[in-house]
């Protein structure tokens, strides 16, 4: 008996000598629950990945993770993020969607704490702010590179477009495809609307296309209006090229949605988990051990996020016991100089306004999975 | 409230208010030294002026809801309209008045005007209706109003103000700023709202109901909520009445709107939902119709309750609802009531 806690108090011991200093508080807010979960639950489980593998090398920079649910509304999103400030947080994931995000990086601004979002893609989330900076695209530049994308690969010249008109991502897409398609020689048959509260029947957007003669349909919205768009489609016997962006993604492991349905839709996304590269076997591996599914752009983009931390800490060989406001400082000169390397592209860059330059990667889904069409 | 008034009142109904205001002071006073001794969590913190403005849409709500006998389902879109009116009047003043103070109360009164004048248009055709027509038309109304502004587009250049309405085509000079901007909304808003600032915004609006229920209109709304025909005979004019209550809550909600709005850096119309509405007639139901001191615990206990129970992460919302329901229950249970009553210290021995 007495051996065994002396071989216990010697483990204790060992594990606490080789204890790699106090970790870094990282914390972030995200719609865990209600209509807008899989994008939030899919980051965090993407960050907690890469969390759990950084932590498992033992190296002097360790991390806690912790998120919050923000429900997709700006007023939770900030108790949300006061709630992480108390726990005391010294670095920030900012917010996984766009309104929330614009609303705690107002918050990180003038806090002091320095911000990095997976996927909050508006334009107004970095927008005069030095310490927020985004993994993902801006919404505007989807719009453009979509468009550039269509009109150089020669998918269409005529081309429909069906938009949530109160919705902010969608919008800020829509503004700038609409802009950039003469450009490209797109001509935009139809255009037309939807919004909260009538959007479950398409069938006057899908017969003004039909009529019109659309040989694709651009979707800049989320994946669940966009399935019942294709499943109406399909009802009607009208079957156009679809083109989506990153917020389409997702729409394979959405519940009880038929995924012939979805057979040979295109999305611009910056993540493809058909990569053969290393880094993105290794995580969608491990992603799919854990939660059992491909994971999606947003777990992509919460991986990376971390990831980026790590890098940056690293070279300005900060420690957790800095604070915020110091950190926050060191991550600002990193962010605006380093490079970083993940599975959501290489050669990531950060311009001095917190948006990122990668290139996007055009995805087809066929036999049920994302492929690359490059 | 002059003193004389008060002194009219019958004693229970004086005392009642007298005790609304203390409680609204002293929670006030602790709430602000703790604040600034640093006492408060960031979490709470963060909460003190959301708070002010739903407890002054929950008074204002209880003004049509129990104190004139009308189910309103679209308090949430008057909000709506302080909050984009006082937010977009805020940016335009921001270079004419610096002082910060003085802006958000210009811009709460900007709110509350536009927010009445709608109060006045939509009562014109509601008010006609009675019961669930009225739930429903009100409901209606709500709807419209977020449709109306995740449509509408408001800027500002140097040769004025611009407004467009389904897209975007203002067409602002160079250096001009697109204030409102459809499903956007309005960005980049100045912080300006403070707990001080709420603080009195809940004084005004329960001075405001206070006045207007123990005054002679307040009897009249009250005698044609318990009974429309015994009213109309003797003469009240029961459209004018109803009005009354219903632009003076409107108003309130406006202002309450602007207060809340600029608590934010950001705002969309989505954010005034059919579900806000419901949230802010919970906050009246569970404090009791027609009890203002009621209404206002309801809605601060119910603002911070889902925040307390974030250590349940997942299962947060759920125990929410199962605690609004068990309260729901035993504040409607004789015995329970009766049990909190002979608690009361307050209580004169007469009444026992």
């Amino acid at each position: 008996m007495t051996k065994r806690i002396f071989t216990c108090a010697l483990l204790i011991l060992a594990m606490s000598s080789c204890a790699f200093g106090a970790p870094f508080k990282l914390g972030g807010t995200a719609p865990l629950t209600g209509g807008a979960a899989i994008y939030g639950t899919a980051a965090r489980n993407g960050a907690a990945i890469a969390v759990e593998e950084i932590n498992a090398k033992g190296g002097d920079i360790q991390f806690e993770l912790r998120y919050e649910d923000d429900t997709h509304d700006a007023e939770k999103a900030v108790n949300a993020y006061n709630a992480l400030k108390d726990w005391g947080m010294q670095l920030s994931l900012g917010s996984v969607t766009s309104k929330p995000c614009e609303a705690t990086a107002a918050e990180n601004f003038s806090d002091r704490i320095f911000a990095l979002t997976p996927s909050a893609s508006s334009a107004a989330v970095t927008e005069g702010k030095d310490n927020v900076f985004q993994m993902c695209f801006v919404d505007p530049n989807q719009g453009t590179a979509s468009a550039q994308y269509i009109g150089e690969k020669g998918f269409a010249k005529k081309v429909a477009v069906i938009w949530k008109n109160d919705d902010v991502y969608s919008k800020g897409v829509y503004d700038t495809f609409i802009e950039a398609a003469p450009k490209y020689g797109l001509n935009i048959v139809s255009d037309t609307t939807f919004a909260d509260g009538n959007d479950t029947d398409f069938s006057v957007q899908l017969t003004d296309a039909k009529d019109k003669g659309a040989e694709l349909v651009f979707l800049p919205m989320y994946y669940q209006p966009a399935s019942l768009i294709l499943a109406q489609a399909q009802a009607m016997g009208y079957a156009p090229k679809w083109f989506g962006i990153d917020g389409m993604d997702g729409i394979l492991t959405m519940e009880g949605f038929d995924k012939s349905l979805a057979e040979g839709v295109m999305l611009l996304t910056p993540f493809n988990a058909d990569a053969k590269d290393e880094l993105t076997v290794k995580f969608v591996a491990k992603y799919k051990e854990k939660h059992g599914e491909i994971p999606n752009q947003f777990a992509a983009d919460g991986y990376d996020c971390v990831y980026a931390y790590y890098q940056a800490l690293t070279q300005a060989k900060a420690n957790a016991d800095m604070s915020a406001e110091e950190l926050c400082t060191k991550m600002i000169e990193q962010f605006t100089t380093m490079t970083f390397n993940g599975v959501t592209g290489e050669n990531v860059k950060w311009s001095a306004n917190g948006e990122v330059t990668k290139d996007p990667k055009g995805m087809v889904i066929k036999n049920g999975a994302y492929v690359g069409l490059d | 409230m002059t003193m004389k008034r008060l002194i009219n009142l019958k004693r229970t109904e004086a005392r009642r208010i007298f005790i609304t205001y203390s409680a609204v002071v002293i929670a006030y006073v602790i709430f602000q030294v703790m604040s600034s001794s640093g006492f408060l969590s960031s979490s709470m913190r963060g909460m003190l002026v959301p708070i002010c403005a739903y407890m002054v849409m929950a008074v204002s709500l209880n003004l049509v809801v129990g104190i004139s006998g009308e189910l309103s389902l679209g308090h949430a879109g008057f909000m709506s309209i302080g909050a984009f009116s006082g937010v977009a009047s805020a940016i335009l003043m921001q270079s004419t008045i610096t002082n910060a103070p003085v802006r958000l109360a210009l811009a709460m009164i900007v709110g509350a005007i536009f927010a009445a004048i709608a109060g006045f248009l939509i009562g014109i055709p509601v008010l006609r209706l009675k019961g669930d027509y009225l739930a429903i038309v009100t409901l209606a109304f709500g709807e419209i109003i977020k449709s109306i502004l995740n449509n509408f587009y408001f800027g500002v250049d140097a040769q004025g103000l611009h407004f467009s309405m389904l897209t975007d085509t203002t067409r602002l000079l160079k250096g001009g700023r697109l204030i409102i901007r459809g499903p956007m909304g309005i960005s980049g808003i100045m912080k300006i709202a403070t707990f001080p600032m709420g603080f009195i915004l809940v004084m005004i609006s329960l001075m405001v109901v206070f006045n207007l229920v123990n005054s002679r209109s307040g009897r009249a709304f009250m005698a044609i909520r318990d009974d429309r025909i015994a009213a109309e005979s003797i003469g009240l004019d029961i459209t004018k009445y109803k009005m009354m209550a219903f632009v003076t809550s409107a108003a309130l909600a406006g202002a309450a709107g602007a207060l809340f709005a600029m608590n934010y850096s950001t705002i969309v119309a989505n954010k005034f939902d059919f579900n806000t509405s419901i949230l802010i007639l919970v906050f009246v139901v569970l404090g009791g119709q027609g009890n203002m001191l009621g209404s206002i615990i309801a809605a601060a206990a119910l603002t911070v309750l889902p925040e307390k129970l974030r250590g349940f992460s997942d299962y947060r919302m759920l125990l929410y609802a199962i605690i609004l329901i068990v309260t729901m229950l035993g504040t409607n249970n004789a015995e329970i009531r009766e049990f909190f009553t002979k608690l009361n210290p307050f209580r004169r021995k007469e009444e026992a």
